[in-house]
């Protein structure tokens, strides 16, 4: 169950601690998923767990390997990488089409279009 | 100081007790997304649970990977990241136009 | 969806005369992302994965040009550095103040909601950084952007005080951004 690589002291307490703060992060984004009232302030919530959460995670896992391989491993980067450009392009694609949605339905909440 | 650099039989356990806790974190922050992806209330809410969940699917199987010392978690993870995010541009496109296809 | 004029997709329009390097080696910048993508990706830098990285890379450079984009062009390396900086900061600032409002809630008489901000900032690639920037520092989330009008359309989560976001954009990352881009 807690089977682990062995690892030099002072990396395993640097992954444990990475590993352990970025799966919290990840939790409290995705808690906010759960708890705030309406949808455009859930938007918000999964940026967390893909910024911070991530990072500790990919962090903790390229320091992890490196140690264990003796050598650099850095492919992490790309999941990174991949994850700050994308995430802005589902947020947004998703939040401009609740507001289009919103706006056919004239809910309260959404801003109307500018005035022309 | 030396004691640093050297593998401790107390480092290992406490890195394994770590990664537990970081994947039941992981696992429990997974059910908060897919309560979001069943309650909804709206299709919007549907897709941004969904979203987080495949997110926080490619972290758990980080700390798989970490936990086994193998590579082949990587790659299932890069998958995951890929397959998430075409998944999310393609529902969020049908929400808007109300089709996928044009 | 109608499709934006088709005689611009082709490579002989005059505004792509290229010069230098960038005649043998369109988007250099491109070719060297996409050579260390598949490096990292191999994990290897043997000169056979090199070559292949290079290979490719190079074909999807002059593929690139079959869109006739404007090309990137970076300046002041040390706006860019300033900038990296000042996003990871705000990224941890940002991440314990979301943390808070989602574990103990908004504080008491503040709301969450749309606000405008108008840019100066006019390059596409600028843009793309800027919507990043504000995506990957949560709190702050992009909605719209009216290109003839220059209006960003943003949701914020604690809209406490319209002008501290303002401020923030303006003149903490926009700044930077037009010295790099423009």
């Amino acid at each position: 169950m807690t089977a682990a690589p062995e690892l030099p002291v002072w990396t395993a307490l640097l992954v444990s601690l990475l590993v352990v703060a970025g799966a919290a992060i990840t939790l409290i984004g995705s808690a906010g998923l759960w708890r705030l009232k309406s949808f455009y302030a859930r938007v918000h919530a999964p940026t967390l767990g893909a910024t911070l959460g991530t990072g500790g995670v990919l962090v903790a896992s390229m320091l992890c390997f490196s140690v264990l391989g003796g050598r650099w491993v850095l492919h992490e980067v790309l999941i990174a990488v991949f994850l700050t450009v994308t995430t802005p392009v589902t947020l947004m694609l998703l939040s401009r089409a609740t507001l289009h949605r919103d706006r056919a339905e004239t809910q309260d909440e959404a801003p109307p279009k500018a005035k022309d | 100081m030396s004691a640093l650099f050297q593998s401790a039989p107390w480092a290992t356990l406490m890195l394994g007790c770590a990664i537990t806790l970081a994947q039941i974190l992981l696992a429990l922050a997974m059910v908060c997304a897919s309560l979001r992806m069943l309650r909804g209330p709206r299709a919007q809410d549907r897709i941004l649970g969904l979203d987080t969940f495949y997110v926080n699917t490619m972290l758990l199987f980080l700390t798989l990977g970490m936990r086994q010392g193998s590579n082949f978690y990587y790659e299932a993870a890069v998958s995951i990241a890929l397959l998430g995010f075409v998944g999310t541009v393609a529902s969020a496109k049908f929400l808007m136009r109300g089709e996928v296809i044009e | 969806m109608s499709r934006p004029a088709a005689g611009r997709s082709t490579a002989t329009s005059p505004t792509v005369k290229r010069q230098g390097l960038r005649r043998l080696l369109p988007h250099p910048l491109l070719f060297l992302a996409l050579l260390v993508m598949w490096l990292l990706l191999n994990m290897s830098v043997s000169p056979g994965q090199i070559l292949l990285g290079s290979l490719i890379a190079y074909g999807a450079a002059w593929t690139m040009t079959a869109f006739d984009m404007e090309e990137v062009r970076l300046k002041r390396p040390a706006a860019m550095i300033r900038l990296a900086g000042r996003v990871l900061v705000d990224i941890f600032r940002s991440n314990l103040a979301v943390g808070r409002i989602i574990l103990f809630g908004l504080p008491k008489g503040r709301s969450s909601g749309f606000m405008t901000v108008s840019l100066d900032l006019a390059s596409h690639h600028g843009l793309a950084v800027l919507a990043i920037v504000l995506t990957a520092t949560p709190g702050t989330l992009w909605m719209n952007y009216d290109p003839a009008r220059g209006d960003l359309l943003l949701h914020v989560l604690d809209l406490d005080d319209e002008q501290h976001w303002i401020d923030l954009i303006k003149q903490r990352y926009e700044r930077l951004l037009m010295e790099i881009f423009e």
